[in-house]
């Protein structure tokens, strides 16, 4: 049987400071991914290999992992394609190491509240009864944002977020615009100021590796730029008419409308 | 590359009012429920994996609720009762399809993304054995998008604490009464009590007590095992549903809307089989109820049945037919079956809209599990479960496909207010439950540090897959059932001499392993043991000793209860039938 050669990285806290290669022979099949290797690695070579794994089918998010120096979901990523090998796999660039190929998202889960990531209503907005209506159109303008897995590749991918742990980052922004972007939402207002903070859009040096990254089609970069387009519009604005922009000061009746459609003005 | 050392200071002993085990979709509606409901009680999820992570999360092809004109409570009631073989219980049927809409619209209200009609109104899809279309659909990632709403809906309610990655491994249990769990923090290894005064089982299937599956490494029964363990009865086990389209190496989900879109079953001759078996005349559209529209039990025997005809095709991973989505066209593939296409072609290499897809039965979905009343409530005083891990029973003898998220959102809502006003007026754990838990973390401890023993964890796990689909598949009899049931005793037995190599406290995923393997050895005994002792064929339950639906002996449940000394009992409760006597399925006529 062929095989092929998987160098992977083990860090075991308890017992190392740094890091160090492990390299394991697994089969090479046509259909095998990255993780069947791990996994074959794991039931017979190894059982002290610890990673994240799944569903194993590109939707949980669970088993991202930098693959010859790219973040990938090791379920989606096939040997053959590095055939004839060595395959390196080591943990998601950019975060801290738990254990081997497991790394802390902490980070990420405790930044995810802060954007508001749900449905803000406003008073009168959500119908008693029945469904609200959306068009297909509608549901277009924000669909592709609300197909992120949270797999964390694209903060792999970020070098802002390498180097500022403080940035939002692209996942965390693009669910913001998710919400910003659905006709249901009348909540832009309260993620304006976690998204114009230093720390928010304008730390973003427009580099794209999140897009790039991003095995799901979710354009975070695009959602950045977007989002800059719009808070600098509404920047302008503020100056101009200053009760229009901020929920915490007084605002005319229907206000939500102007607010939820300021969010969507730019395009 | 940073490094972080795991911290390991413990911050107290942890207690809430209500612990919910598991964050999919039952888990996380059952804690926006208890805070809705309950604002003053405190309530935390206990989940081995973040709660995005969990299985709802393949679900693909929608929810069924009544939203249309055409449909009524009355016509979802009657296909989910006859698809389920009338082993369904009628009044938790009727509650169920009478709440589903009004859930369905909630998440609507949570900002799921439903795919809709030119008019903005939801829109719906037929499925199988539905003689309606009322199956709500956003795309074909309903399951993800159903979670994702619901978990960043939780985050707005400050009340619901979270404890990710945490493995629990033990009820605690005094005096007829839930007091607690004990669990496992991943990233430390840290063992803790976890008081309640009541907790909500919601960790889903166990599909992986077989070789071949559409469910997600974690799907291990780990609930419907803690409940086993403590006391709980575990009803209606040996249903199995094999779902008919699976892809034959990893067992990824084709989901049945690529059917209910007008996809068809083609045999190694190119010919749609399923007329041969009682399932209606091929029409070049989907007919409600009749072909590929057929539901899942009655599917995955026809492909056994071609198979011994020898009409499949033989491939490295056993037989298989096709599915054709061809006729569909690019267009409706990409708008309407988007994630089948991206399954396809990333992970089998093949693109639908030119070429077939292989496809074989694949172990989907149980119907048995935790045994629940229509509250939710599990038979310990203070415990609850929802959703997979649980059955109520709306799905008797086989789930009709598009029921489980509801099922989800319903039950994991009712069960989230019933244990909430149970936690209410409970009392305080008892203090006995601190011994209980002394010896659990012993148990663990030992467990951990043990350097003894033979048995490979990967080992016994094959093993007991293998000894699953030999004798409780898509055909069963007494004596393959007997030899199953002999193997996985002797697996049992093994376990106790199981090894660990990895004796660190950080994300020791082995000891995991050897945890989860140690519930799924119990479920397997469970599910053979119902299987063995149902001596008729009902839905998914098919033996081939006993071909007939026997109503005289098995309209009833199977509830099997475990003694301390692991030996068992099964007793026979009546079914519910409120309005609707057992009849005959039809399907296609």
């Amino acid at each position: 049987m062929r095989t092929i050669a998987l160098r992977v990285a083990r860090y075991r806290p308890e017992d190392e400071t740094e890091p160090t290669m492990q390299e394991y022979e697994v089969p090479l099949r046509e259909d095998w991914a990255v993780l069947d290797g791990l996994n074959h690695i794991k039931d017979h070579l190894d059982g002290t290999l610890s990673y994240r794994w799944s569903c194993r089918m590109g939707i949980c998010g669970s088993c991202g992992m930098t693959v010859n120096g790219e973040p990938k979901l090791t379920c989606g990523t096939f040997l053959t394609d590095y055939a004839p090998g060595p395959v390196t796999v080591e943990p998601l660039r950019n975060f801290p190491v738990v254990r081997d190929l497991v790394v802390d998202i902490s980070d990420f889960m405790g930044k995810l509240p802060t954007v508001s990531p749900w449905i803000v209503d406003s008073e009168d907005a959500a119908p008693a009864e029945g469904e609200h209506l959306q068009t297909p159109e509608e549901l277009d303008e924000y669909q592709q944002y609300s197909m992120c897995i949270n797999c964390m590749l694209c903060y792999s991918a970020c070098p802002v977020y390498g180097l500022d742990q403080d940035f939002l980052g692209p996942a965390a922004i693009a669910l913001a615009q998710r919400y910003n972007l659905d006709s249901r939402d009348h909540g832009a207002h309260q993620r304006v100021d976690v998204l114009s903070a230093a720390d928010g859009v304008w730390s973003c040096t427009f580099v794209g590796e999140c897009t790039t990254a991003c095995p799901k089609g979710v354009d975070p970069a695009g959602a950045i730029q977007r989002y800059k387009l719009t808070a600098a519009t509404e920047s302008v604005k503020s100056l101009l008419m200053p009760w229009g922009r901020r929920s915490d000061l007084p605002r005319p009746s229907g206000a939500d409308q102007d607010n939820n459609a300021w969010s969507r003005e730019v395009r | 590359m940073r490094t972080t050392a795991p911290d390991v200071s413990a911050s107290g002993p942890l207690s809430y009012d209500v612990v919910i085990v598991g964050g999919g979709a039952a888990g996380l509606r059952a804690a926006i429920a208890v805070a809705e409901t309950a604002p003053a009680l405190s309530v935390a999820i206990v989940s081995k994996v973040y709660p995005m992570r969990s299985h709802t999360v393949s679900a693909e092809g929608g929810a069924a609720a009544v939203i249309k004109d055409v449909d009524s409570l009355d016509e979802h009631f009657r296909d989910t009762v006859s698809g389920g073989d009338w082993l369904c219980d009628q009044d938790a049927v009727e509650f169920f399809v009478e709440e589903a809409p009004k859930e369905l619209l909630r998440l609507e209200h949570w900002g799921c993304p439903w795919s809709r009609e030119p008019d903005g109104h939801v829109a719906v899809r037929p499925f199988g054995g539905m003689k309606q279309q009322r199956t709500w659909f956003a795309a074909d990632k309903t399951g993800f998008h159903l979670l994702h709403a619901l978990f960043q809906t939780s985050l707005k309610h400050q009340q619901i604490v979270r404890h990710d990655e945490w493995f629990a491994t033990k009820l605690l249990v005094d005096d007829g009464r839930v007091g607690g769990v004990a669990g496992i923090e991943l990233a430390t290894g840290r063992i803790e009590t976890i008081a309640a005064k009541a907790v909500i089982l919601c960790t889903g299937g166990c599909g992986r007590v077989y070789p071949f599956t559409t469910n997600a490494n974690i799907k291990t029964g780990d609930g419907m095992a803690l409940a086993y363990r403590a006391g709980g009865p575990l009803k209606d086990m040996e249903f199995v549903q094999y779902h008919p389209t699976g892809l034959p190496f990893t067992g990824i989900l084709i989901t049945e809307a690529a059917r209910a879109e007008g996809g068809w079953l083609l045999n190694r001759d190119g010919y749609r089989y399923l007329q041969d078996y009682d399932l209606g005349k091929p029409e070049p559209h989907p007919v409600f109820k009749s072909m590929e529209l057929g539901p899942r039990d009655r599917l995955s025997q026809a492909f056994v049945k071609e198979m011994e005809k020898g009409r499949t095709i033989p491939t490295s991973y056993g037989p298989i037919v096709h599915l054709d989505l061809r006729h569909l066209g690019e267009q409706t593939i990409d708008t309407k079956l988007p994630f089948v296409r991206e399954l396809c072609r990333d992970y089998e290499r093949i693109d639908p809209v030119r070429e077939l897809i292989p496809v074989r039965p694949v172990v989907h979905y149980m119907m048995g599990g935790v045994h629940t009343d229509i509250d939710g409530a599990a038979g310990v005083a203070g415990l609850y479960a929802a959703g997979e891990t649980a059955c109520v029973s709306i799905n008797g003898a086989n789930r009709l496909g598009s029921n489980s998220l509801p099922e989800c959102l319903v039950f994991g809502a009712r069960a989230g207010e019933a244990a909430a006003s149970h936690a209410a007026s409970a009392p305080g754990p008892a203090a006995s439950l601190a011994a209980q838990a002394a010896d659990e973390r012993r148990r663990l401890e030992e467990l951990l540090r043990r350097d003894g023993g033979r048995e490979r964890v990967s080992t016994l796990r094959q093993e007991m897959q293998a000894a699953m689909e030999a004798g409780a598949g898509i055909y069963r009899s007494r004596d393959d059932l007997v030899k199953s049931v002999d193997r996985v005793h002797e697996l049992q037995d093994r376990f106790r001499s199981v090894r660990l190599t990895d004796h660190s406290l950080t994300f020791n995923t082995e000891l995991i392993a050897a945890l989860e393997l140690e519930f799924m050895l119990e479920v397997a005994g469970s599910i053979l043991h119902s299987a063995l002792m149902r001596e008729e064929s009902r839905g998914a339950h098919q033996r081939v000793d006993f071909p007939r639906r026997d109503d005289e002996q098995f309209l009833a449940h199977s509830l099997i209860c475990r003694n301390d000394d692991g030996s068992w009992r099964i007793e026979y409760p009546p079914v519910t039938i409120t309005r609707w006597p057992p009849g005959e399925r039809v399907y296609g006529r």
